[in-house]
């Protein structure tokens, strides 16, 4: 089973596990991706993400697809939230169920790298004295 | 020919809009594309990279654009 999502809506993790319950699961792996306080030394006020919404799902939903045959799990959930998003707040989780836990674990971390490098989301930190887009310049 | 660009990011910083109806010549290539906006707007090659998508998938520097495609600026991604 496999389910995106790309919403303006605070995550729920809790509604993230529901979706992966499985008898035949042995394991379940959630990633949650939080907003961090600072960046190198500098303070983060909060960050804004926006999304090239129906390719941004479309690439989540290539991601787990690749996963699904790539490693031995039954359910993957990718949910990623936009919009301004405070310190602490989540912004992605990830949740997958595979009968043994290492599979899930390898799919999981595949499925946050691979959202990182390919999903057409992009996020802006807003400091005390500006803002930056991340990763935009070399 | 017309094509639809969407723009997202901090190239939209740069070129100011988020959605244009451009004109552009027929059988332009990407790396057309890339070439026109970084010559008109140097600060397209102060970034890490951008790429491309048409109609919503990634395509290479040698696709050929069609009249009406949906043509997204994609600078470097940052999600997660």
């Amino acid at each position: 089973m496999i389910n995106v999502k790309l919403t303006i809506d605070p995550l729920s993790v809790t509604a993230c596990e529901k979706m992966i319950e499985d008898d035949q699961a042995g394991g379940h792996v959630v990633f949650i991706g939080t907003v961090r306080n600072h960046t190198s030394s500098k303070k983060v006020l909060f960050l804004d993400f926006e999304a090239y919404g129906p390719m941004a799902e479309k690439e989540m939903h290539k991601i787990a697809e690749r996963a699904l045959s790539k490693f031995e799990v039954k359910h993957i959930v990718i949910h990623h939230r936009v919009g301004q998003l405070e310190i602490g707040e989540i912004p992605v989780v990830i949740a997958v169920a595979s009968a043994h836990r290492k599979a899930a674990f390898r799919a999981c971390e595949y499925c946050i790298d691979s959202l990182k490098e390919t999903v057409p989301i992009w996020k802006k930190e807003h400091f005390e004295d500006g803002e930056v887009w991340v990763a935009a310049h070399p | 020919m017309k094509i639809n660009l969407l723009v997202f990011g901090i190239a939209r910083d740069i070129l100011g809009y988020a959605q244009h109806e451009m004109s552009i010549q027929s059988d332009m290539r990407i790396q057309d594309l890339k070439h026109k906006l970084s010559e008109e707007y140097p600060d397209f090659k102060k970034l890490a990279k951008f790429d491309i998508a048409v109609n919503q998938e990634y395509q290479e520097d040698s696709f050929v654009l069609s009249e009406r495609d949906e043509v997204a600026i994609i600078p470097p991604v940052s999600g997660g």
